[in-house]
């Protein structure tokens, strides 16, 4: 482990000092390049040449990407290292020294961050990604004290941080500067801000109970429309002189926060709603769709800046409209995208921020320090964020179901966070209007990297001191998730009965007029039938039968290659799922994890998913055959001429899918035949399925399904199956739900044949001890396909004749498919596990 | 609440011309957990509902619109004439309720009082879970039974009008199942393949419940008022 990190290091620190070496002589000319190509090409034609000044920018830009992301690699190869120290600590001290050696090769201030860099590209997508993954329940349950916090406790800050500079300034003890009351207002109110992205950065190695997270990150949202308008109105004071303010022009600051805020909200619900719609539209473009959620959430940004609109509202408030309807209008792998892609900026782009910090400080010429201004602006922030927070607090709990405690208003207080917004604000100003810009900026550097590193560090120990409630890490079960649904309605009816208007009772309005009107209209009409939650609860089900077979194999040693913390953990496999509810449910905990880390949770995630899938073929229930597979719909796309070939997991599920029929097939042949078989066996056949499926691992072969499914659908005819003909039916309907329900209907209709399915048996009053008492996989039916399976012994041996003749061995061993055409993944049967280091 | 303030005066005035006004004093002897504003604002809403009769009934209910949207509607209503929520026995329901019994059922929804201690707490929480547990134990016979489970999850995505009938009994059945091994998993029941978890008892219902704050789910907003008030 060490070695490996001290290896990174070293060629981390060596890129550094390459970029950092190059970098200035890059800028400082016309470079090296051409004048070495000129020396060498007098001579006619180039075979190379080098594009040096063609690529500097981009080129230099990635090169500096790079070192920010190696670094994040870096710290986190050492658990121990992230856990007691914050990665955004971690990324300003590395980008000072980064900053110093460049310096040292060349002095001149390299990469800096530039507001352009940090409004426009690095801060959408870490804010859209807070507003994509806000659990919006607890966010809107705790609105009204969230805005408070954000408007008067921003007001509260910039005020008083202000004054009192400006009263101690007045005293003398400052020397002499050349500021005015205005001035130190500006400040105030551009160093007032909580800051997102410093918030969420460290809130999300705190853990802190989800209620005051929010509160907290809420906060450092919608403080942007305050932050805005105070800076745009001092600095226009500023701009007009002290003297011209009149009482007009307070009056229009005060109109002007409204049009800000609201209109940047607005702006925001305007293209989230756009954003819905069309990616009601969306499914024929399956590629594209991820791009539609970035594009247009991108868009609400910049048009809400073009309006000089608060943007950070704009594109949260998109965010957080558009998730409930684009999570459930596009498809399963569209989601996987959008949340892969979305983690992937915003965590980048907190990286490259952090580090840019701490490399932007490194340049003497912004440098002007007064002991006293800074010290006072580090006493003065952290004390009035205090007072301010026990004063609303105060009034806040009169109010409020949950009381906020003594320990949670001292973490609040604690964990208001200064960061790069405030820095890239400073920066903006303009250094002929505001004389001591330079004292503002290195003022703002020191409190941003005192709160970020000093308090970031000390925050987790204090929390562990104060033992704050912590958030619970596990997730609901579905117990709870079933009451938690049913407390909504009890309590909601109870408000009706007792004629009170309260939060459930608005909350149940709003949900009433959402299926009636808004769901209609932008979402697919088969999203529509499965957003509701309890649905989900079901698909999760699917999920969790799956592993806890898996689970189950894996006790038994067999199947030791899928990571289980333990049962009760893996109810939620729903990042594979994009319902709205079932996302919301874990957003929190995405929230809560480290950013950066999350990709690779999810990663390890996916694979889980991706083993389960695998394995689901060994799971004979006939919960999981009829429901996982994907509605027939979605398999024409192979063959469409727009799409590009589906990826492995649409195969999967077309080879589970016509397994499925397969087995059903053959089921419904030897009830006929009269051929019984004993659990017994189909234990044993279980058993050694694992144990191939061990060496074979993840059968994401080529899978040459279309000829099979093909003759297959043919074969099927002689007995009479119905599923293909039906399944066509539906083809036009898009939903799983419709062709979900079909399946019920023929399986009640085939249960005469022979095949006794409980689960789905339309039977009222069906006897419970058969349900529970019988694992649904192990129902006699089911086990008659494994055990003629297991009888004839499949050579482990990939060959590709297999593939000349696979509908021959398709009637004794799906594997055939999967040894046949996936003998590259059989060298690797350990992959899963290396993903989990 | 909706009434301006001379009209509350002179509710105030008629009700204590008559009966109400003793029946409010009853309420409010009977029920330390309200103060006297929202006992009397209760009162307002219990002779709205009753038709200014002493005594509601179930059809009485009908008369909150609001309610009919409601999937568990039934089973709410339900639960203000369940003698096992009223304390007036183990089983079967009451035919009307009168304000006394209104109270006492909208007192399961009372917010916790922080002077309370632990043991209090608890038997709190208890009395709460015992409310949502009679809601589930439709028959009375102290078990919730998978056919019990599986009417619930039925009522609870009735709510969804889009999804056909045959399906969601399907869905329900195999959520309950689910929803019965997994309550059987936390509450320590030996795991048999064989002997299978029938149903859920209450202590096994409480049990589920470990972790769960209870207190922020089962309690209505405008009862905190005292907290307000005082």
């Amino acid at each position: 482990m060490w070695t490996w990190e001290s290896d990174i290091l070293c060629v981390l620190v060596l890129l550094a000092w390459l970029v950092g070496s190059v970098y200035p002589q890059a800028l400082s000319g016309p470079g090296l390049g051409p004048e070495l190509l000129h020396h060498w090409n007098n001579s006619g034609y180039s075979v190379v040449s080098l594009q040096w000044i063609s690529v500097r920018a981009p080129f230099l830009t990635t090169s500096w990407t790079l070192v920010a992301l190696f670094s994040a690699l870096v710290f986190h190869l050492s658990h121990k290292v992230t856990s007691i120290v914050p990665e955004s600590a971690l990324l300003i001290v590395l980008g000072l020294v980064l900053g110093g050696i460049v310096w040292a090769a060349d002095h001149i201030a390299s990469f800096t961050l530039t507001p352009t860099l940090f409004f426009f590209y690095l801060l959408p997508p870490i804010v859209l990604d807070a507003g994509y993954f806000m659990p919006n329940r607890l966010f809107f349950g705790n609105l009204g004290t969230i805005l408070l916090y954000a408007v008067i406790g921003t007001i509260w800050n910039a005020a008083t941080t202000g004054l009192s500079l400006y009263g101690v300034f007045l005293s003398g003890l400052m020397g002499e500067l050349k500021i005015g009351l205005l001035d130190f207002l500006l400040f105030g109110s551009l160093i007032a801000a909580v800051d997102p992205v410093a918030v969420l950065a460290v809130f999300e190695e705190v853990h802190v109970n989800e209620v005051l997270f929010i509160i907290v990150f809420g906060e450092s949202l919608l403080n942007d429309a305050v932050t805005v308008v105070l800076y745009n109105v001092f600095e226009s004071f500023v701009t007009l002189g002290g003297d011209k303010v009149t009482g007009v022009d307070c009056v229009k600051g005060i109109v002007s926060f409204f049009v800000v805020s609201l209109g940047g909200t607005l702006v925001g619900v305007i293209f989230a709603f756009l954003l819905s719609l069309v990616t009601r539209f969306t499914k024929h473009v399956r590629i594209i769709e991820p791009g539609f959620v970035f594009v247009i959430s991108y868009l609400s940004y910049l048009t809400s800046e073009m309006l000089s609109l608060s943007a950070i509202l704009a594109i949260t408030f998109c965010g957080i409209c558009c998730q409930k309807y684009v999570k459930a209008n596009i498809s399963e792998q569209s989601a996987t995208t959008v949340r892969y892609t979305m983690k992937m900026l915003a965590s980048g782009s907190e990286t490259i921020i952090f580090m840019f910090l701490g490399i932007s400080a490194v340049d003497p010429l912004i440098w002007t320090w007064n002991t006293a201004f800074v010290l006072l602006t580090l006493v003065f922030i952290s004390v009035y964020r205090a007072i301010g927070v026990v004063l609303q607090t105060w009034i806040l709990n009169r109010y409020r179901m949950v009381q906020l405690e003594t320990i949670d208003q001292v973490v609040m207080s604690y964990g208001g966070l200064r960061g790069a917004v405030a820095y890239a604000l400073v920066v903006l100003l303009d250094e002929k209007k505001v004389k001591e810009k330079n004292l503002f900026v290195s003022t703002t550097l020191i409190v941003v990297f005192f709160t970020v590193i000093f308090q970031g560090l000390t925050i987790k120990p204090l929390v562990q001191w104060l033992k704050v409630k912590r958030s619970e890490e596990r997730e609901p079960k579905l117990n709870e998730k079933l009451h938690g649904r049913a407390f909504d309605h009890i309590l909601s009816a109870i408000e009706d009965i007792s004629g009170q208007i309260g939060h459930n009772y608005l909350r149940d309005k709003w949900s009433n007029f959402d299926r009636k009107f808004l769901s209609k209209v932008l979402m697919r009409r088969s999203a529509q039938k499965s957003r509701d939650r309890i649905l989900n609860v079901f698909h999760e089900l699917n999920l969790k039968d799956a592993i806890s077979y898996v689970a189950e194999g894996e006790r038994r040693g067999s199947l030791a290659f899928i990571r289980s913390p333990s049962t009760d953990n893996m109810v939620n496999v729903d990042f594979s799922t994009p319902r709205p509810s079932t996302v919301e449910a874990s957003v929190s905990y995405l929230l809560r994890e480290n950013v950066s880390t999350v990709c690779l949770d999810m990663q390890s995630l996916e694979q889980r998913r991706r083993s389960i899938r695998d394995t689901e073929d060994m799971v004979t229930h006939h919960t999981l055959q009829q429901y996982l597979y994907k509605p027939r719909q979605e398999y024409k796309h192979l063959y469409s001429r727009h799409e590009i070939t589906p990826n492995e997991d649409e195969k999967q599920d077309k080879e589970i899918f016509h397994r499925t029929m397969r087995k059903r097939l053959e089921s419904f042949k030897s009830a006929k035949l009269g051929i019984n078989q004993n659990k017994k066996a189909a234990k044993l056949y279980k058993r050694e399925r694992a144990q191939k499926r061990r060496n074979s691992s993840i059968p994401n072969g080529k899978l040459p399904m279309e000829n099979l499914a093909h003759n297959f659908v043919i074969k099927e005819k002689d007995f009479e199956l119905s599923e293909p003909e039906e399944a066509t039916n539906y083809e036009e309907t898009s939903g799983g739900i419709e062709f979900l329900a079909n399946v019920t209907k023929d399986v009640t209709s085939e249960s005469g044949a022979g095949i006794d399915n409980p689960v789905f048996s339309p039977d009222e009053d069906l006897d419970p001890s058969i349900l529970s008492r019988v694992p649904p996989w192990l129902s006699p039916g089911e086990t008659v396909v494994p055990s003629q399976r297991a009888r004839v012994q499949i050579p482990n041996s990939p060959s590709n004749f297999r593939r000349l003749t696979p509908f021959r061995l398709s009637n004794k061993s799906v594997d055939s498919f999967l040894l046949a055409d996936g003998p590259e993944e059989q060298l690797q049967p350990t992959f899963p596990e290396s993903t989990h280091m | 609440m909706g009434v301006s303030h001379s009209s509350k005066e002179a509710w105030e005035r008629e009700s204590r011309s008559d009966f109400w006004w003793t029946q409010i004093q009853e309420g409010f002897r009977s029920q330390s957990d309200f103060n006297w504003d929202q006992i009397k604002q209760l009162h307002q809403r219990f002779r709205l509902l009753s038709g200014d009769q002493p005594t509601i009934r179930p059809e009485n209910f009908d008369y909150v619109l609001d309610l009919e949207f409601n999937p568990i509607r039934s089973r709410i209503v339900r639960a203000f004439f369940d003698n096992r929520n009223l304390g007036k026995g183990t089983s079967g329901l009451a035919e009307e309720i009168g304000f006394e019994d209104f109270l006492t059922i909208i007192s399961y929804f009372k917010p916790l009082r922080s002077h309370f201690s632990k043991e209090e707490a608890e038997l709190y929480r208890r009395e709460k879970l015992r409310f949502l547990f009679h809601m589930y134990d439709e028959d009375g016979d102290g078990v919730i039974t998978l056919q019990e489970y599986r009417r619930v999850v039925e009522d609870l995505l009735s709510a969804n009008p889009q999804v056909e009938r045959a399906w969601v009994r399907s869905i329900a059945n195999s959520i309950a199942c689910r929803a019965l091994k997994e309550a059987a998993r936390v509450s320590g029941h030996p795991r048999q393949e064989d002997q299978p978890y029938q149903a859920i008892t209450f202590e096994d219902f409480v049990k589920t419940w470990q972790g769960i704050d209870l207190e922020v789910k089962m309690r209505v907003n405008f009862l905190n008022q005292e907290a307000a008030a005082l």
